[in-house]
C-alpha cells in the first residue's frame, strides 16, 4: 500500500528534529510492505483535497513560525476538511500551536492559527522545559506510556471537554497547570513533545499509521504487525527515568 | 587597586588555591563565582587594570579554538590573561581578570548568553563574532532569541571598540552594520563550496525582508557567499579571507590568507573549512591589534588542538582521536572532516545528556551521519542516551550487526580499542562530558600524546 503524506513547510518548521519522526513513519510502513510518500508542501503549494492519507507539521523557530502562519491559516478549510475525511495528522510543537485557533503574544498580538484543534495558546513569562511523561489518554491505548521532551513558552488552553493526547505524569504539559498534555480531534494529534516524539514511542507512531492507512484503503482501522521495538523499549525507558527525575513539575490549581 | 578590590582579590586568590589544593579541578571558577557573589562591580575594575585592553570572542561553534590560537599568535610577545580553561561564563571571566597577575591583555572566551553581560562589565577593546548556529535549545532558547541579546549589547559597544565580524554569517555580519570600527572576513574559494544548504540550516532567510537568501558558495552550515534576490541584501565584502583553501585529510588544511595590502600561506595542523573560520577569527583579532602578518601565519601554523577538540593520544599500537561533537552544525563539520581522511573502520559515538551537553537529546536527528553510517565497518554507541544514539544509527540505515551498544564509556572505548586493527586509528566523537570522561580515562591508562604530536609542539 502506498501512503502520501504531506510534509508542512519542511523548510521552515524542523527545530527539533522533525526528520526523526518522518524516518520513523518510514521505516515502520516499510517494515510492514507500505511504501510512504513524502511530499513537501510549503509557501504556495496547493494542498489537493484528499491527496494525502497523513499530514506533518513540525516545530520552529519564532521566526519561521510567523513567516508561515498566515500561509497555514489560509489553509485552515482544507486542513479540516482533511481531518473530517479522516486523514492522520500529527502536529508538533509549533505546528501544534499554529493548528489551534491562534497565538496571543505577549503584547497582546494575535496570530491566526488554522483551527483544527478547538484550543488557544497564550505567550508566557517564563519557558516550560524539560523531560516529559504522559499516560495516554488515547481510547485506543489507555494508560500507555508516552517519553519525550518539552521546551515552549506558550500555554495551551483546550476548550472544555476536549480529548488530550495524554495525562502528565512528570512535566508541564499544555499548560503547567491542567496536569494534561495535546489533543485529539479525530485522526488529528497534536502535542509539544519533541526529543524527537516517535522512536521512543513506536506504539504510537504505529497507531498513527493505522490510521493513515486505514483513510488510504478507506476501510476501518487494522493493527500493524508488531515489531522487535528493543531498542525502542530502551530509548523509552531511559527517557522515561529522566522525566521522573528531572521533568517540570505541573503546577496544580 | 582600591583597597576593596585589593581585599577581595585576595580573598578569591586564596580560595583559588585552596581549591586546587583540595583536589577540586583546577580552581577555575571558584574564585570567580565568590567574587561574582560579593561584588560584580568587581569584573569592571579588574578588567580596567588590564593596560592592553580586553578582547571578547564569542560564537556558538569554535570560541575555544579561536581564542586558543589567537593566544598562540598573541603569547610570545604580550602577558596574557586567557581562560584557557573554557570557563567561559561571567564568573570564568572574573576568575580569569583575578588570578591573572601582570597581564597585559584580557584574552577571553565568552559564552553567548554572558556576552551581553561581560560586555557591559569589561568595556571590550576588540569583540569577535563568529557564528551563530541552533545550540543546546533547552539551554540557551532559539537562535533568534540570542540574536536579540548579541545585537542589544553591540548597540552599547563604545565607537571605539573594533567589531570582527564573520561576514559569511547574515545573523552576525548584520550586527555590524553602521558601525565604524570593523573587520569583516569570510572564506572567498567556491571551489570549497558545499552542493546545498545542509538539512536544518538555520538563518537561510534574509535577515532584512524574510526572503531565502541565494548562495553563491555554502562553506559550513548557513555559512556562505548569500544574497538575498528580493531586496539585494548580501555578504559585505571581506577585508580579510582564506582562498586558495587545500584540504590534506585530517592532517590538516592550507588557505590563503589575504589582509589589506597582504597576503601569505598558511598551513594548520588542524582539518576542515571550520578551522579555516577559526583561523581567520583569530588572524583578524590579532591584525585588529596591530600584530604583523608574519606572527599570525607563525602563530598559526605553531597552533595544536585545543582542549578535546580535536586530539589524538597513543594507546598501545592503535592511536585514538577525539573529535568533540555538541550541536548539529559542529557535528556535520566534524564528520565531513572524517570524510576527507580514510574513514575509519570503527567510530565510537557517545552520547551523555548533562546541563553542558545539553537535555534534550533530539539534536542527534539533526546531524547527517548517514554517510558516516554507509562506510563505517563498526559503530559504537556509548554514553548516558546510548540507546537514543542507537535508535538514531538504526533509523539512518546502519544495519543492527553493525551497531554495538554499551552505555559505559570506558566499555566503549575498550571495545573501539579491540575493534581497530593494529596500527590504524580509532575514532570517537564525544558530546562535552563524555569528552572530559573519556579524556579523563585516556589518562589514567597512560595513553600518551603521539611522539609525532609532541615533536611537532615543541
Amino acid at each position: 500500500m502506498i501512503i502520501r503524506v504531506g510534509h508542512l513547510y519542511p523548510e521552515y518548521l524542523n527545530i527539533y528534529a522533525d526528520r526523526g519522526n518522518i524516518a520513523v513513519f518510514l521505516h515502520r510502513a516499510a517494515s510492514r510492505g507500505h511504501e510512504l510518500r513524502v511530499e513537501p508542501i510549503t509557501l504556495g503549494t496547493r494542498l489537493e483535497p484528499g491527496a494525502h492519507d497523513l499530514l506533518y507539521v513540525g516545530g520552529g523557530q519564532d521566526r519561521e513560525q510567523t513567516m508561515i502562519a498566515p500561509d497555514l491559516a489560509a489553509r485552515a478549510g482544507a486542513l479540516r476538511e482533511a481531518v473530517e475525511a479522516g486523514a492522520a495528522l500529527l502536529a508538533v510543537c509549533g505546528g501544534y500551536q499554529l493548528l489551534g485557533r491562534g497565538y496571543r503574544g505577549r503584547d497582546g498580538s494575535w496570530l491566526e492559527g488554522a483551527g483544527v484543534f478547538p484550543l488557544e495558546t497564550l505567550a508566557g513569562e517564563t519557558r516550560m522545559i524539560g523531560d516529559v511523561l504522559l499516560e495516554s489518554t488515547l481510547e485506543e491505548a489507555p494508560g500507555r506510556s508516552i517519553a519525550g521532551f518539552e521546551n515552549h513558552a506558550g500555554r495551551t488552553v483546550l476548550d472544555p471537554g476536549c480529548e488530550t493526547l495524554g495525562r502528565v505524569v512528570a512535566g508541564f504539559g499544555n499548560d503547567g497547570g491542567s496536569g494534561y498534555e495535546g489533543c485529539r480531534v479525530g485522526r488529528a494529534l497534536g502535542t509539544y513533545l519533541h526529543g524527537p516524539l516517535l522512536p521512543r514511542n513506536p506504539w504510537l507512531a504505529d497507531l498513527v499509521l493505522s490510521w493513515a492507512l486505514a483513510h488510504a484503503t478507506g476501510a476501518g482501522p487494522q493493527p500493524l504487525t508488531p515489531l522487535s521495538d528493543e531498542l525502542e523499549q530502551e530509548a523509552h525507558a531511559v527517557s522515561s527515568a529522566r522525566a521522573r527525575e528531572r521533568g517540570g513539575r505541573p503546577v496544580r490549581s | 587597586m582600591s583597597v576593596r578590590l585589593a581585599a577581595e582579590t585576595a580573598a578569591a586568590t586564596a580560595v583559588a588555591r585552596l581549591s586546587r589544593f583540595a583536589g577540586r579541578g583546577g580552581g577555575t571558577t571558584l574564585p570567580g563565582k565568590l567574587v561574582w557573589m560579593l561584588d560584580p562591580g568587581a569584573v569592571d575594575a579588574l578588567a580596567r587594570r588590564l593596560p592592553g585592553g580586553v578582547v571578547l570572542v564569542s560564537a556558538t561553534n569554535g570560541k575555544t579554538t579561536t581564542t586558543a590560537m589567537a593566544s598562540a599568535i598573541l603569547s610570545p610577545t604580550r602577558r596574557l590573561a586567557w581562560n584557557n580553561s573554557g570557563a567561559n561564563l561571567a564568573s570564568g571571566v572574573a576568575s580569569t581578570l583575578l588570578l591573572a597577575r601582570d597581564a597585559e591583555l584580557g584574552l577571553l572566551e565568552v559564552d553567548e548568553f554572558a556576552l551581553p553581560e561581560v560586555i557591559r562589565r569589561t568595556r571590550p577593546r576588540i569583540v569577535c563574532l563568529g557564528n551563530l548556529f541552533r545550540d543546546q535549545l533547552d539551554r540557551y532558547g532559539e537562535l533568534e532569541h540570542i540574536a536579540e541579546r548579541w545585537r542589544a549589547a553591540v548597540e552599547h559597544l563604545a565607537d571605539t571598540t573594533m567589531t570582527v565580524v564573520n561576514a559569511d554569517d547574515p545573523l552576525v555580519a548584520v550586527l555590524a552594520e553602521g558601525r565604524e570600527a570593523v573587520l569583516r572576513f569570510g572564506v572567498d574559494d567556491p571551489t570549497q563550496g558545499r552542493d546545498g544548504l545542509q538539512h536544518a540550516s538555520d538563518s537561510k532567510y534574509c535577515v532584512r525582508c524574510g526572503h531565502p537568501y541565494r548562495y553563491d558558495a555554502v562553506y559550513v552550515g548557513h555559512l556562505g557567499a548569500y544574497r538575498c534576490p528580493s531586496c539585494g541584501h548580501a555578504r559585505p565584502s571581506l577585508d580579510i579571507a582564506a582562498r586558495e583553501i587545500e584540504s590534506q585529510g585530517l592532517e590538516g588544511v592550507a588557505f590563503t590568507l589575504t589582509a589589506p595590502g597582504a597576503s601569505a600561506r598558511v598551513r594548520l595542523a588542524l582539518p576542515g573549512l571550520y578551522n579555516v573560520y577559526n583561523a581567520l577569527a583569530a588572524a583578524s583579532l590579532c591584525l585588529a591589534l596591530g600584530v604583523s602578518l608574519d606572527r599570525i601565519v607563525s602563530g598559526l601554523e605553531r597552533f595544536r588542538a585545543a582542549f578535546g577538540r580535536f586530539e589524538r593520544f597513543a594507546a598501545g599500537d592503535r592511536t585514538v582521536l577525539l573529535l568533540l561533537i555538541k550541536n548539529p552544525a559542529g557535528a556535520n563539520e566534524a564528520l565531513r572532516t572524517l570524510q576527507e581522511g580514510d574513514v575509519p573502520p570503527v567510530v565510537v559515538v557517545a552520547l551523555n545528556d548533562r546541563i553542558a551537553d545539553g537535555r534534550d537529546v533530539s539534536w542527534i536527528w539533526d546531524v547527517d551521519f548517514e554517510p558516516l553510517l554507509a562506510r563505517a565497518t563498526r559503530i559504537v554507541a556509548t554514553g548516558e542516551r546510548a540507546a537514543e544514539l542507537a535508535l538514531r544509527f538504526t533509523y539512518g540505515g546502519l544495519a543492527r550487526e553493525r551497531l554495538e551498544i554499551l552505555p559505559r564509556l570506558e566499555s566503549a572505548l575498550d571495545r573501539g580499542l579491540a575493534l581497530t586493527p593494529p596500527g590504524a586509528e580509532l575514532v570517537v566523537l564525544p558530546t562535552y562530558t563524555a569528552m572530559l570522561e573519556l579524556r579523563a580515562t585516556a589518562t589514567a591508562r597512560g595513553f600518551t600524546r603521539p611522539y609525532w604530536e609532541q615533536a611537532r609542539a615543541s
